[in-house]
Order: structure tokens, then C-alpha cells, then sequence
């Protein structure tokens, strides 16, 4: 993060009424709605996500279709930002290779 | 043996063998690549935080060779080990300093929404989001616990990473995202039970975009 980042978030820390409004975009709203409509029974956790990230890349790294005891992890990785965050450096990684 | 022509039992039986030495330093420079590769949007990296990452990853491995099922080539696996060490470092470094008191605060008492709307939306579809935003905030209050309604706000609103809401909380990430499925699925039931429709909220929604 950059000093300027760092110093607004000090600023927008300190200011009195940080605390009384809660400004939401239409964009992160749509997001939170997305998120909750979307919402399954049965989730993968992170961890469970993980241990078969390898395994998942691998397939997407040579366009074979996702089985279906794979495609937690694909949904997984659409609501979880770490996750994916992961996955796409994982992609880029085994790109290089 | 060449680097890329080792299978994963041959990976396996140097890196737990008297080749060891010679495994890790092939993996140390695989990885190293890799990760150069994976981390090229992160922006101010040196070539220490690189080592760094890449060692800690190595002995991660190490510890974990057990724990590798076959299902993948060993060099992905212990390419995702090394992407997670690397993210985990980079996250903790990019939110240590940056204060969630004000937010989490916030998420205890009486907040004010206000909806930012879209600038292309007419004045129906803002009324619609309004409407939305101060169901979706209520239902937040009065359904969700304390700590659902903080991890939630910090992650869907703030986009801190569940990694470092977790810390904050002192939990773990899996736990962070098992609180959150639990609350969404209850903000789920309850929007069914406000009798609104998931898909024409959608559609009424993605409308004005």
C-alpha cells in the first residue's frame, strides 16, 4: 500500500462521523445480493478448497471440462476473493512454467 | 535428473532420500519462477521477499510430503503452497498498518446507510436499489450476530481479505468463511420470507447497469 492509501485511511479513521454513515455503492450492493441469493446448502470451506486447487488448475490449465466433484471448487473460487486471488496467481504460475 | 522429466515418486523418494539437496534446489528454482510469474501484478517485490517466500514454501513442503495425494503433478502442488505463503505474507504487509477500529465500531451500533447509486440509473431504478439497500441493512441487524455482521461488512463491503478478518478476529480463514456462509444462508431465508424474488431482484437490478 502506498503512503497516500495509507494516510486516507488514517484521516477517513479519524474522522468523527466515520461511524454514522455507511456508504454503500450500487455496485458493492449487487455484490452482497449476488452473494446471498446464490448462497448453497453445501459450500466448500477455504481449506477443502485448497486441497484440491492443483488438481482443479491443472484441468482449467488444459481447457478439459470440470468434473462434477470439482465444480465446489469452482464455486468456491466465484465467492471466496483469497481463494481466487490464489488460483489466478496459481494460473499464472503454471503458465510460466 | 533433468528438472521436468522427474515424476512425482521420483520428486518424492529425492526430496525424502540422499538427493535431497539437489531436489530442493530444482523446486527452490521452479518455484522462484512461478512465483515471479504469479505475484507480477503485486508491484514492489524484491528479490529477497521472493527467497523469503520461496523458503518458507520449501519447508512447508517438506513438512507436508504425506500430505500429497498424487492427484496432480508434485510441482503444481507445491507451486500452490508457495502462492499461498507468498499471499498470506503480502496481505498481512498490506493491511498491518491500516486501522478497522472505525469500521468495526461501525458495524456494533447505529449506522447510517446511504446508497451511492449508479450514475446511469434512472429515478425508478435508484428508488428500487434504495429499497433494496434498507431491506438487505435491516435484515443484516436483525438477523445476523455480532460477529457475522462485522466479518460480513469488513469482507462484502470493505473488501478486507477474509484472511486478515479472520486474524483481526482471531480465527482462521476456514472458520472466517463457515461464519459467513452461515450468515448468508440466514439473510437467504429471510429475504424468502420477506417474499422476494431472487431472480427479479437480479434482472430489476443488473438492469440499470
Amino acid at each position: 500500500m502506498n503512503w497516500w492509501q495509507q494516510l486516507w485511511n488514517r484521516i477517513r479513521g479519524r474522522r468523527p462521523d466515520a461511524h454514522q454513515t455507511l456508504v454503500l455503492s450500487a455496485e458493492t450492493l449487487r455484490g452482497i445480493i449476488r452473494g446471498i441469493l446464490t448462497t448453497q446448502e453445501r459450500e466448500l470451506t477455504c481449506d477443502k478448497c485448497f486441497e484440491q486447487l492443483d488438481t482443479f488448475a491443472e484441468l482449467v490449465l488444459v481447457g478439459q471440462p470440470i468434473p462434477e466433484a470439482l465444480k465446489l471448487v469452482e464455486e468456491h473460487l466465484e465467492r471466496c476473493h483469497d481463494c481466487r486471488e490464489e488460483f489466478e496467481a496459481l494460473m499464472a504460475a503454471l503458465r510460466a512454467a | 535428473m533433468p528438472t521436468h522429466e522427474r515424476t512425482n515418486e521420483a520428486w518424492l523418494s529425492a526430496l525424502r532420500g540422499p538427493q535431497r539437496d539437489a531436489a530442493l534446489a530444482d523446486l527452490r528454482a521452479i518455484l522462484l519462477r512461478g512465483l515471479r510469474f504469479a505475484l507480477d501484478q503485486s508491484g514492489n517485490l524484491r528479490d529477497a521477499d521472493l527467497e523469503d517466500f520461496v523458503q518458507e514454501a520449501l519447508l512447508r513442503i517438506l513438512d507436508n510430503l504425506d500430505s500429497f495425494r498424487g492427484e496432480s503433478r508434485f510441482t503444481t502442488w507445491a507451486q500452490k503452497i508457495a502462492v499461498r505463503v507468498a499471499f498470506s505474507e503480502l496481505r498481512r504487509r498490506r493491511w498491518k498498518d491500516v486501522s478497522l477500529d472505525a469500521w468495526l465500531e461501525q458495524t456494533e451500533g447505529d449506522f447510517v446507510p446511504r446508497l451511492l447509486a449508479d450514475e446511469n440509473a434512472t429515478p425508478e431504478e435508484v428508488a428500487v436499489q434504495q429499497s433494496l439497500m434498507e431491506v438487505v441493512v435491516r435484515l443484516i441487524r436483525e438477523e445476523l450476530s455480532e460477529r457475522q455482521r462485522k466479518a460480513l461488512i469488513l469482507v462484502a463491503v470493505r473488501g478486507v481479505p477474509i484472511e486478515e478478518v479472520a486474524r483481526r478476529m482471531n480465527t482462521n480463514r476456514n472458520a472466517l468463511y463457515k461464519l459467513l456462509h452461515d450468515a448468508r444462508k440466514r439473510l437467504k431465508q429471510a429475504m424468502a420470507r420477506e417474499g422476494i424474488n431472487p431472480q427479479e431482484v437480479m434482472q430489476l437490478f443488473e438492469r440499470s447497469r
